[in-house]
């Protein structure tokens, strides 16, 4: 694929001493994450120590905020519209939970809302989905999830929580579908030695409205692959967060998005490194078809002073399927630490290559399946990252299913 | 018995101000079972035709026309050429990340044959191919040409040669940085093919455009061209080989230069 011009990257330098410019405030029930010295992110659970954001901001320049119906802002989060499903595996411990329960459960990630929109889903949603697995259990088969909203007229507030006990191994498919206005938390805690895959697929009606976070919390020597898998919706934002509990870490954040004409598909990723020997690997690959499909990528990677041994590298590609669409694609590297084990990023964007298809042509291949087959293989190499064999299958139907829609 | 005829062919390259004309008038006929070496110098055009007859776009035919058993070429796409039994080995073959050898053969095969080849017949027939080519069985699982020396892109080239069976191969400067054992088995490989075509009464027409003599010790030509300034300036028999050898190509492109 050929670089264009098409692609944006910033790389911020290497934070100096004092320069947080957090460090001198405070605020009650909050503290400050010290995160990188452009986005100036403060976690606080009270929505009023979050500022409705006015769209300039880091965090929102790239969000249309006027087509987020208000869930920055002040619309209620009251809509009961929807419904959740599950199919759980024995042993594993799939319900919701309410009243003091639910709030015991918030924030078993340590996550604290960083925007306004999270800290409101957090305030609003009286209850908790928690998916729960005990200490060594191996959990035999998937635990699928399914979370389908009857309307987007009444804004909802959701907080889902999976938690993963010493040694327990885990696969776990989210899907999103149907029609909501959806403002949620998701906080992932995978305890020492545990291993979770977990796939969240985006699969919305053309009219949702999906702002999310995902905390996912690594402990010693635990093991993460952590999926977005973003097709449906108007508007979807998706901010993933990852914080490391000890040394010996490893999360792998996997991300396929396909946006089509008009869809604002919006991912966001902070890997914190805090503790040292852990790895993080961020692999996310988008196309975009259509006039006004737009698709964002931050990719940002902190690695403090305490995590020495890191081993770190991030990827985004995007790949032009037609003239009118828009990829931002930003990496942010801020080291803190001269003692890592490695950390890089690198990103494209690209039309179609021509002298690909001029290739697979000459060895006739008609066109069509010739694109086909470069997509494919595009979108393969995320597939072959997943480990969960059921979510690989849906998501190449989606793909096929997408494909046709520009008649590839 | 295949024929491929190309009449006063002229072909622009189109630039970002003003289309460059390359080719300026080529006239040759392949017939099956014969091998025509193109020789000549650097930029003389050579690469240009072998682009040309495959359709690259980014070369316009001003003039001329290219038939193949009759079929106006030209009016064909890409991949309706190939379909149509016109195969271009290519001086820098491309690489296709994500795409696997084996997947990349097999849609390749199924287009040009018109239905999928049993799997069973098939995988045997690859194998077989890589074998004769000595490559690895791991390339099949390898993205197309991704990380592969020159030598393992020529030898999949003729690979492909091989298992797409065209009437028509043009191989442009497939010795070109080759060893001589890469080019001995590249050159076996084309040798192979030409026999099987030729037993099963298709003889393959061979147009090999080469800057060297090197690759004639191992495909013997049955008739040699010189080109330069974009147009063949003589013709002979394996004999023309041998004068450029020692002579090189000072009087043609003298000649050309003065045309």
């Amino acid at each position: 694929m050929a670089p264009t011009e098409v692609s944006s990257t910033e790389v911020s330098a290497p934070a100096l001493d004092g320069q947080y410019g957090i460090a001198e405030h405070s605020h009650v029930g909050a503290r400050d994450l010290n995160l990188d010295t452009h986005s100036h992110r403060i976690g606080s659970r009270d929505p009023q120590d979050h500022l409705v954001p006015l769209g300039r901001e880091e965090q929102w320049r790239f969000t249309p905020l006027r087509r987020i119906r208000g869930l920055h802002d002040q619309t209620p989060l009251t809509g009961t519209d929807f419904t959740v499903t599950v199919n759980a595996p024995a042993g594993v411990v799939a319900h919701s939970v309410s009243g003091d329960e639910a709030n015991a459960l918030k924030g078993a990630s340590n996550y604290l809302p960083t925007d306004r929109p999270s800290a409101r889903a957090w305030a609003a949603s009286d209850s908790v989905f928690l998916v729960d697995v005990p200490a060594n259990l191996e959990v035999d088969g998937l635990i699928e999830i399914t979370f389908h909203g009857g309307s987007v007229d009444e804004a909802v507030a959701a907080h889902l929580v999976v938690r993963l006990g010493t040694h327990a191994k885990a696969q776990v498919s989210v899907v999103y579908e149907g029609s909501s206005t959806l403002a949620e938390n998701v906080e992932i805690v995978v305890a020492d030695g545990a291993h979770l895959d977990i796939a969240s697929r985006q699969s919305w009606s053309a009219d949702a409205v999906h702002l999310s976070h995902h905390h996912v919390r690594v402990g010693r020597d635990a093991i993460v692959r952590h999926a977005a898998l973003t097709f449906g919706g108007d508007l979807v934002r998706i901010v993933a967060t990852v914080e490391y509990d000890g040394p010996g870490g490893d999360a792998e954040l996997l991300g396929l998005y396909i946006a089509d004409a008009g869809q604002h598909l919006e991912h966001r990723l902070l890997m914190d490194h805090g503790a040292p020997n852990c790895r993080s690997r961020a692999l996310y690959k988008g196309a975009l078809q259509g006039q006004g499909a737009h698709t964002v990528w931050v990719g940002d990677v902190l690695i403090r002073p305490t995590a020495e041994g890191t081993d770190t590298y991030e990827m985004n590609r995007n790949l032009l399927l037609t003239e009118g669409a828009r990829a931002d694609s930003i990496p942010n590297l801020e080291i803190e630490t001269g003692e890592i084990a490695g950390a890089g990023h690198a990103s494209a964007t690209g039309k179609f290559d021509d002298e690909q298809l001029f290739y697979l042509l000459s060895r006739g291949i008609p066109e069509a399946a010739a694109r086909r087959l470069v997509v494919r293989g595009f979108f393969g190499e995320v597939l072959a990252r997943l480990g969960i064999p059921a979510v690989v299958e849906s998501t190449n139907e989606i793909i096929e299913g997408e494909l046709e829609i520009s008649g590839i | 018995m295949s024929t491929l005829q190309i009449r006063d062919l002229h072909v622009s390259v189109v630039t970002e101000d003003t289309p460059k004309e390359i080719l300026r008038g080529v006239n040759l006929t392949i017939n099956g079972g014969e091998t025509h070496a193109v020789m000549g110098p650097n930029g003389s055009g050579k690469s240009t035709l072998a682009y040309s007859l495959a359709g690259h776009p980014k070369y316009e035919i001003t003039s001329g026309e290219v038939l193949l058993d009759g079929e106006d070429v030209l009016a064909m796409s890409v991949d309706e050429r190939a379909r149509a039994g016109l195969f271009l080995a290519m001086q820098y073959p491309v690489e296709v990340p994500g795409v696997s050898m084996s997947n990349f053969l097999r849609s390749a095969a199924t287009a040009v044959r018109g239905e999928a080849p049993p799997i069973r017949k098939w995988v045997k027939e690859v194998k077989g191919a890589m074998t004769d080519l000595e490559i690895d069985p791991a390339f099949a699982e390898r993205s197309v040409n991704e990380g592969f020396s020159g030598g393992e892109k020529k030898r999949h080239e003729i690979l492909q040669l091989s298992l797409l069976a065209p009437k028509i191969a043009v191989l442009d400067e497939t010795d070109s940085g080759l060893d001589v054992d890469a080019l001995r088995i590249v050159s076996e490989g084309v040798n192979r093919y030409k026999a099987q075509s030729a037993e099963a009464g298709n003889g393959v027409g061979i147009l090999l455009i080469t800057h060297y003599t090197r690759i004639l010790r191992y495909i013997q030509p049955d008739f040699v061209h010189v080109f330069a300034a974009g147009k063949i300036v003589e013709s002979g028999g394996p004999e023309l080989a041998d004068e450029l050898e020692t002579n090189g190509y000072v009087r043609f492109t003298g000649a050309g230069a003065s045309a």
